[in-house]
């Protein structure tokens, strides 16, 4: 029996196995899903409400990735730097931001922000009040900008020291040889964990939905929430929040792994066998 | 014609408690070919990069094309000291440390836009006539990757002369070179001093071109010049033993 069981599966092709197990986890979600009283039509009816947050989260994201990269870059070349104040300043920056938790960090500049304003000027005080969304999009700007601190160092530092010592000996500086040739050679081993970092901070933006945001600007989460509370179908509007993000997530993964394979096949050397002296290195075409 | 383009006067370099260059007197007149040997470690390289500040030295002062340096605080008036002399001593290195990232044109054409500030049309010019010059003009839309070894230095002689240095410095640069390709580089170091009587400082081991090239052989031994002199001198009749010993065993 077990013999013959076997035999079957060594005839089937991996791929197919694969999906075969997809598909049977599948059913036993649906079942138990069955089981739960589920309501697939309420799921249908309020798709389009929580679907319209997608953009939100998307914008968010784009906005915090972008600060994060720009803290990340000074971040990296303060922790390289032989400056006491950049290497301090970035220090305690990326202790801080490493060293506790997102949700603290999002409520400190949400609410403690504008108490740091003196009574007398109430203007500061307004100009410190931000919105959730505000508030939120620079707590994960913050936050990622201090761990991708490390993939941008590890970027620069990938660059060998020959290149500096080249640009030096050209007189350029510092400045110079960091835009002109050490970014441009670091970027293609930050680009890649950058995406990753961006897919992870797609899931993590759901947190804004704790500082609760005006209806016009809510991202996916807060929206389910609302939804579901309203019409006590809290389970129901997660699962469509959670296939959101899911297929969000995936797209941009596809993304990823394709600007990743690009990346990586551009410079590669690969050893080619020549009967001519002097070309046997050669670049591979870009995928 | 006798002030010189490089003055090196009491030059000490020591890493931690090894001191590798122990005071170093040393000045290379407009034109001349100055060919620096000696055993590996005896501090060759240390000479070149103190003398454009890639190593701080410890104490001491160089003199490039007129501009006077000495070791100390990295101030922005000390900044633009060393920049100055970096833009008037080209350098060439054993690895050859293209830019990978540009093409052969963009690799000669970069620091003269990015640090003189000239006109990118104009640098392409010159740098054409400099790849025609070290023979690679076809070469000028290629990325290193796709070079050989001689023609990578070949492109970094280029990218150093772009600057229109007074002096170029060249530590070993035949040395990570396969024996085949070894000529078409010297060949261009050639016709750089006797066309263009570029003023050289070459560190390297190629005594046939020591022998028709330099102006000048320095030994150094253990941190020190021991011995200088015009080559026919210093190969055929050296006078310290050491010189004598180094020469046997590399001749
Ligand atoms: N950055 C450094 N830190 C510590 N020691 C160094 C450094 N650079 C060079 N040295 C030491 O200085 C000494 C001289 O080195 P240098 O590279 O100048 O020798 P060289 O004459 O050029 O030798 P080679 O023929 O091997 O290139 C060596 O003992 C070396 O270990
Ligand atoms: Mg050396």
């Amino acid at each position: 029996m077990r013999e013959r069981l076997e035999q079957w599966s060594a005839d089937i092709p991996f791929k197919v196995k694969l999906g075969m197990v997809w598909g049977v986890i599948a059913l036993i979600v649906v079942f138990l899903f069955s089981l739960a009283d589920f309501d697939v039509q309420w799921m249908l009816d309020h798709l389009w409400f929580i679907a319209q947050g997608l953009p939100w989260t998307i914008i968010i994201c784009g906005l915090a990735i972008i600060l994060a990269v720009t803290l990340a870059l000074f971040g990296a070349l303060g922790r390289l730097s032989n400056s006491a104040v950049a290497q301090g300043v970035t220090g305690f920056y990326t202790s801080f931001f490493r060293g506790t938790p997102l949700i603290v960090q999002m409520f400190l500049i949400f609410l403690a922000l504008p108490q740091l304003a003196p009574p007398n000027l109430p203007g500061l005080r307004d100009s410190l009040t931000l919105t959730a969304l505000q508030a939120g999009v620079i707590a994960l700007g913050l936050n990622y900008g201090a761990y991708m601190t490390e993939i941008f160092r590890a970027g620069i530092q990938s660059v060998g020291h020959g290149q500096v010592e080249a640009a030096e000996a050209l007189g350029m500086t510092y400045r110079q040889r960091m835009r002109r040739i050490v970014l441009p050679q670091a970027i293609r081993l930050i680009i890649p964990p950058t995406g990753n970092e961006f897919i992870a901070m797609l899931k993590d933006s759901a947190l804004i939905s704790l500082l609760g945001s005006v209806v016009a600007q809510m991202e996916i989460f807060r929206r389910a929430q609302l939804v579901g509370r309203a019409d006590f179908r809290p389970l129901e509007a997660f699962v469509v929040a959670a296939a959101l993000y899911w297929i969000l997530t995936t797209i941009f993964q596809v993304f990823q792994a394709k600007l990743e394979q690009r990346l990586s096949t551009g410079y590669v050397r690969t050893l080619r066998v020549s009967t001519q002296p002097g070309v046997e290195l050669v670049e591979s075409e870009p995928a | 014609m006798t002030e010189p383009v490089v003055r090196v006067s009491q030059l000490h370099k020591s890493f931690g408690d090894n001191e590798v260059l122990k005071g170093i007197d040393l000045d290379v007149t407009r034109g001349e070919v100055v060919v620096i040997f000696g055993r590996s470690g005896s501090g060759k390289s240390t000479l070149l990069r103190c003398i454009n500040f890639l190593e701080e030295p410890t104490s001491g002062t160089i003199e490039v094309g007129g501009v006077r340096l000495e070791p100390g605080p990295r101030t922005h008036r000390q900044r633009e000291a060393i920049r100055s002399v970096r833009i008037k001593a080209g350098m060439v290195f054993q690895e050859f440390n293209l830019f990978p990232h540009l093409t052969v044109l963009e690799n000669v054409i970069e620091a003269p836009v990015t640090v003189k500030g000239q006109d990118r049309a104009h640098s392409v010019a010159v740098a054409e006539e400099l790849l025609a010059q070290v023979g690679l003009a076809d070469k000028r839309d290629e990325h290193p990757i796709r070079l050989s070894g001689g023609q990578k230095q070949r492109v970094a002689i280029a990218r150093a002369l772009a600057m229109e240095p007074e002096v170029m410095m060249f530590d070993e640069p035949t040395s990570a070179l396969d024996p085949e390709l070894i000529s078409e580089v010297l060949s261009v170091m050639r016709s750089l001093a006797t066309e263009t009587q570029m003023t050289m400082m070459v560190v390297t081991h190629e005594m046939g071109f020591a022998r028709e090239v330099a102006t000048s052989m320095a030994f150094f031994h253990e941190g020190l010049i021991v011995e200088q002199g015009p080559p026919g001198q210093v190969i055929a009749d050296p006078q310290h033993a050491q010189t004598k010993r180094f020469l046997e065993a590399v001749l």
